[in-house]
């Protein structure tokens, strides 16, 4: 039996749900929509198992799920070595979001990257720490500054509100997952930079560790992949 | 490979350490991350283990010993003062895409000694200490001199915000060669239109106008002439045995003349180290080595690594490090050149010991 792994929430489920109905699997919630049990319509040797987003890393990491969806920021945060542990079989063309680095709007000085690396040396020598970045992508950010080659800053952890912490003096930057920029206009933040950090999207992937390729391979070939 | 072997083949370096003058010391196993972080920034968090305590705050697994040696000898060591030391570091390895076949160890041992002195024979003094220790494990040693980098960019001609903004990235290749193509090439005008947004965060309107200030006034600077980017490129492509570099860089002295003092210095340590009976010729110079290494080393940088063991870091590394020294001094009102090193008894242990 594949064990599958999807959202068990909102709009990314509804999506995830849409996505695979166009290929001929109905997935749908068992009993009432507040039990987290699936049905599997289209597939026999199927099993719907509905997963917190965050929590699906760790499932396809331990092979608990033989197939997923999850974004793929929370891939590359969340498993370190991640092409050691899963391989990604569709990008899925949802849930489209980008990882970026946003500085206060006022900053009329500070365009791109290369200005931010001066102004976190400058900030550093004036207030005699490190320029904080408020973020939940700890490794994604942190390795990216690091190529990049950008010093004098430091991370500092936010699971929520991210954007409110310049106003609250706790951060002078984020670093952030945005769709549309609504949120970061609204506190008075822009992006810098041309790339950001990352662009994710949902996707489907495959737990290496769960085994049972061969079918989990014939059921990615009836779905066309 | 047993823990046994290894701490046998550290014990033995540490009492060639002792031998040499040095003290033991046997710093703390758990450090307060905060002067930690602060020196080395993010990219110590990524590689050491960091744990909370709820009354002294953010610890961390002793990542190296240079820092809580530094610290004892500046709150009560008197000097000169020789250093040693033999014990665990622990560093965390964040492979990026793909999971490494052999993962290296996140807990090894190091043998190390520092040596705090004002004396000019210090370089020579711990190099040569690590050359025959190591000896009979045959090692390739590299040289290299942040030093004469360093003020091979201070002679530059340039306003001392652009000289200021090249030293601070001389340890980031990337950076430095960006700024440097910037300031070789015309300023191009820039605009700051005012934002509409209210000013938000700590950061304050005077700190951006005083870069607004100076990137007007950079705009002024006349471009860096291009003689002086290829004599900056010669120089970090220095490399060769040590008595060959020496006079390369005596020929690049000529050009760039605020170097010569620092040449001159290699000059006096090779010259010490060969009066310390070890063939400097075998030596390889490479003008960048330190531009590798951790940002700290300001001055002399040394590495010792087993040929034909690409994968393997070095088997000894060390250098000079005043300016972390002077940091680390400040509450004390204190500063003295540091120069030191470690070893990786694992390494030697594999290598078949030094008998």
């Amino acid at each position: 039996m594949i064990r599958l792994g999807v959202p068990s929430k909102g709009r990314l489920m509804e999506q995830c749900f849409d996505w695979f109905a166009a290929r001929g699997v109905t997935l749908s919630r068992a009993g009432s929509d507040r039990e987290y049990a699936g049905r599997v319509d289209g597939a026999d040797n199927v099993a719907l198992v509905l997963l917190s987003a965050g929590e699906i890393p760790r499932e396809l990491m331990a092979g608990r799920i033989h197939l997923g969806v999850t974004g793929t920021d929370l891939i590359r945060e969340k498993l370190a070595g991640w092409r050691s542990h899963v391989e990604e079989l569709a990008p899925m063309g949802f849930g489209h979001a980008d990882l970026i680095l946003a500085v206060p709007a006022c900053w009329s000085d500070c365009e791109t990257l290369d200005d931010f690396a001066t102004i976190a040396r400058d900030f550093r020598a004036e207030h005699g720490f490190r320029l904080r970045i408020a973020t939940k992508y700890h490794r994604l950010v942190r390795a990216w500054l690091s190529a990049e080659e950008v010093a004098d800053y430091q991370l500092v952890d936010s699971q929520g509100a991210t954007e409110g912490t310049v106003a609250n003096l706790t951060a002078e930057a984020i670093a952030d997952i945005t769709s549309s920029g609504e949120t970061l206009r609204a506190n008075h933040l822009k992006i810098i930079g041309e790339e950001p950090i990352l662009r994710s999207q949902a996707t489907l992937l495959r737990s290496r560790a769960a085994g049972d390729e061969a079918e989990v391979r014939d059921f990615a070939a009836r779905l066309g992949l | 490979m047993s823990k046994r072997e290894k701490q046998a083949i550290g014990q033995q370096i540490l009492a060639a350490f002792r031998a040499a003058g040095a003290e033991e010391v046997a710093p703390d196993l758990l450090l307060p991350a905060e002067t930690l972080l602060d020196l080395y920034g993010e990219d110590i968090r990524a590689r050491a283990y960091v744990t909370q305590d709820p009354i002294r705050g953010e610890m961390m697994l002793r990542p190296d010993f240079t820092v809580p040696v530094v610290q004892m000898h500046m709150a009560n060591g008197a000097e000169p003062a020789r250093y040693c030391y033999l014990g665990e570091v622990f560093r965390k390895q964040d492979h990026g895409e793909t999971r490494p076949e052999h993962p290296r160890d996140n807990e090894y041992l190091q043998a190390g000694f520092e040596l705090f002195a004002r004396d000019p024979e210090a370089d020579a003094e711990v190099f040569a200490l690590f050359h025959h220790i190591l000896a009979p494990l045959r090692l390739q040693a590299s040289m290299g001199d942040m030093d004469l980098l360093m003020d091979a960019v201070r002679a530059l001609p340039l306003s001392g915000a652009r000289r200021a903004a090249l030293l601070h990235h001389i340890w980031r290749p990337h950076r430095f060669a960006k700024a440097l193509a910037r300031f070789a090439a015309p300023a191009e005008p820039r605009e700051f239109p005012e934002s509409a947004a209210p000013w938000t965060g700590l950061r304050s309107p005077a700190e951006m106008q005083a870069r607004i200030d100076r990137l007007r006034s950079d705009a002024a600077e006349a471009p860096l002439p291009p003689q002086w980017v290829e004599r900056l490129e010669r120089l970090f492509a220095i490399e060769a045995p040590a008595p060959e570099a020496l006079r390369q860089l005596r020929a690049l002295a000529a050009e760039i003349p605020d170097i010569a003092e620092a040449v001159d210095r290699l000059e006096r340590n090779l010259a010490a180290l060969s009066a310390r009976g070890i063939d400097v010729g075998a030596i390889h110079f490479d003008a960048s080595h330190g531009r590798h290494t951790m940002e700290y080393y300001d001055g002399m940088t040394f590495s010792f690594a087993a040929a034909g063991r690409a994968d393997w870091p070095p088997v000894a590394s060390g250098g000079r490090y005043d300016a972390l020294a002077a940091v680390l001094g400040q509450a004390q009102g204190r500063s003295i050149p540091a120069v030191g090193g470690i070893i990786r008894p694992g390494l030697v242990h594999e290598l078949g010991g030094i008998g």
